[in-house]
């Protein structure tokens, strides 16, 4: 089958677009250039900051871009090094289970080190954590994160499905920077193909909710993550009320369409983390 | 008025499809949806001037294909984009969960079933919010996939999800409308959902669920160009 294998990587059809699309990136051969490396080198990775540090002068970026994009890199901070803590703990993680963790490790390490390039000397610096939720207390709701697994995972899912929810609340501020915007989406949706392996094996891959990939209603059956499924309930899109055009039940209209955070909700969400 | 999701900005008169006539009128018979024809149309309201959005081709010639245009220059051509392929997921899986392969489990059926849903309320999703905007009900062409077959199933539904979010990341780009980029957004990551999931399945607990650090953005072209051999229909995309 011809789809069967890998779709490949961002084509040089789609960065044509990029570069030509809008005001804000277009560029003379300067860029075509730049972008023409990043794609040699068949690293897509390179190829979207490339695009996005040449979309604009160095040093320049839009004020709007270095706070979108350092709200990201704060998430992908706390992500990467609950990752690192995790993966470095001995008798953790059940062996069957490591690729997972390893994998996801592994990408949300990849966003820092393109956010931090994205950003250049506007990154924020790597704030310290508690992941216990403790405020640097190290004694808070989930003191055994990285002795119990069950709570390890947990919290993960916690940090996925808000990455996935704060991508997207930010996506309408990027609109007006196709190349910025293009790239977070490709990174927002890694977050979320995260978030429902995680989900997933919390219920052991018995696809009952609320351990299913996806979000049943703001369902969640961890403590102290009300506020991470807030809103997650709603089945009205664009004016649409969602239950009068199916008969397809409440659950599943709530689980098609996954509900952005606010910055504000997403600050306080991993408040708790932050010394 | 159904146009109203739309807003006036992108009014659909650029939109035009051509299409064999029988082949349209059968799709209106087996899809049970409304169809739009012009005259539906120029009694829709003002946000509809002639040309009618949708004109039938005199062609009555042999053939089943009809060819839908999508403009990219407005924000209902994006969105019919979405619609095409929504369709085009839904059809597949509606089919899965109707002929399911041999020694499918509860545990996949479930599963099956629910992916089933999603691609369902996005597609009737698309069909309300574009209104008389929308294209035609495409015909799906699943010729290529054995039904019968785990791997066959699986393996086409994993490459319609990596495409499906590949075509999102890289169509959000041509949206004008902030309300419109957001409901994609918020459909994009349900699909990564899926992709992940599947894959699992085609390789439990390995690095497969999520392949690179950096999800796909594809054209409009190349996404419809994979898409091809899976839709009777003909769809071009122009302005991209």
């Amino acid at each position: 089958m011809k789809l069967d294998t890998p779709l490949g990587s961002l084509g040089p059809d789609i960065t044509a677009r990029l570069l030509t699309r809008r005001a804000a990136i277009t560029r003379g051969a300067s860029t075509s250039a730049v972008v023409a490396v990043g794609l040699r080198m068949a690293s897509v990775p390179v190829a979207i900051a490339a695009l996005s540090r040449d979309a604009f002068a160095q040093g320049a970026l839009p004020e709007v871009v270095v706070r979108v994009l350092n709200l990201a890199l704060t998430l992908e901070y706390l992500e990467s090094e609950f990752y690192n803590t995790g993966v470095a703990k001995s008798g953790l993680i059940p062996a069957a289970d490591r690729t997972i963790f390893t994998t996801i490790q592994a990408h949300e390490n990849a966003h820092v080190q393109y956010l931090r390039s994205a950003l250049g000397s506007a990154a924020v610096p790597k704030p310290t954590f508690d992941f216990t939720a403790g405020n640097g207390s190290g004694n808070g709701p989930y003191a055994d994160v990285f002795t119990n697994y069950e709570t390890f995972k947990a919290v993960a899912q916690a940090f996925e499905d808000t990455g996935v929810r704060a991508y997207k609340g930010q996506a309408g501020a990027l609109q007006p920077y196709p190349a910025v915007l293009t790239a977070a989406l490709t990174i927002h949706s890694v977050e979320a193909r995260h978030a429902a392996e995680v989900r997933r094996l919390r219920g052991n891959f018995s696809e009952t909710s609320p351990n299913e990939g996806w979000i049943t209603r703001n369902m969640t059956d961890i403590p102290g993550t009300a506020a991470v499924y807030a809103g997650e309930e709603n089945a009205t899109q664009l004016g649409i009320d969602l239950t009068t055009i199916t008969n397809i039940g409440v659950d599943e209209l709530t689980e098609s369409f996954d509900e952005p955070l606010t910055r504000r909700a997403v600050l306080a969400i991993v408040a708790p983390f932050i010394v | 008025m159904e146009l109203d999701h739309l807003g006036t900005r992108d009014a659909a008169r650029e939109e035009t499809i051509t299409a064999d006539r029988r082949r349209f009128l059968r799709a209106a018979g087996l899809g049970g949806l409304a169809l739009a024809l012009p005259g539906v149309l120029a009694a829709c309201g003002k946000e509809i001037a002639a040309p009618a959005a949708v004109k039938l081709a005199a062609n009555t010639d042999i053939g089943d294909a009809a060819t839908v245009t999508l403009n990219f220059a407005t924000d209902a051509g994006v969105l019919n984009y979405a619609y095409a392929l929504e369709q085009l997921e839904a059809a597949f899986y509606v089919q899965v969960i109707a002929s399911p392969f041999g020694g499918m489990t509860a545990t996949e059926t479930r599963f099956l079933t629910d992916i089933r849903d999603h691609e369902v309320v996005h597609r009737e999703f698309f069909a309300a919010a574009l209104g008389s905007a929308k294209i035609p009900n495409l015909t799906p062409d699943f010729s290529g996939i054995d039904f019968t077959s785990r791997s066959s199933v699986l393996r086409t539904a994993r490459a319609f999800e990596d495409l499906g979010v590949a075509a999102y990341n890289g169509a959000a780009m041509y949206l004008k409308s902030t309300a419109y980029l957001l409901v994609a957004g918020k459909i994009v990551s349900v699909e990564a959902r899926h992709a992940s999931a599947i894959r699992d399945l085609l390789e439990p607990r390995t690095s497969h669920f999520a392949p690179d650090a950096f999800d796909d953005a594809f054209s409009p072209t190349k996404v419809l160009a994979a898409a091809d051999p899976f839709i009777v229909d003909t769809i071009i995309a122009i302005n991209t």
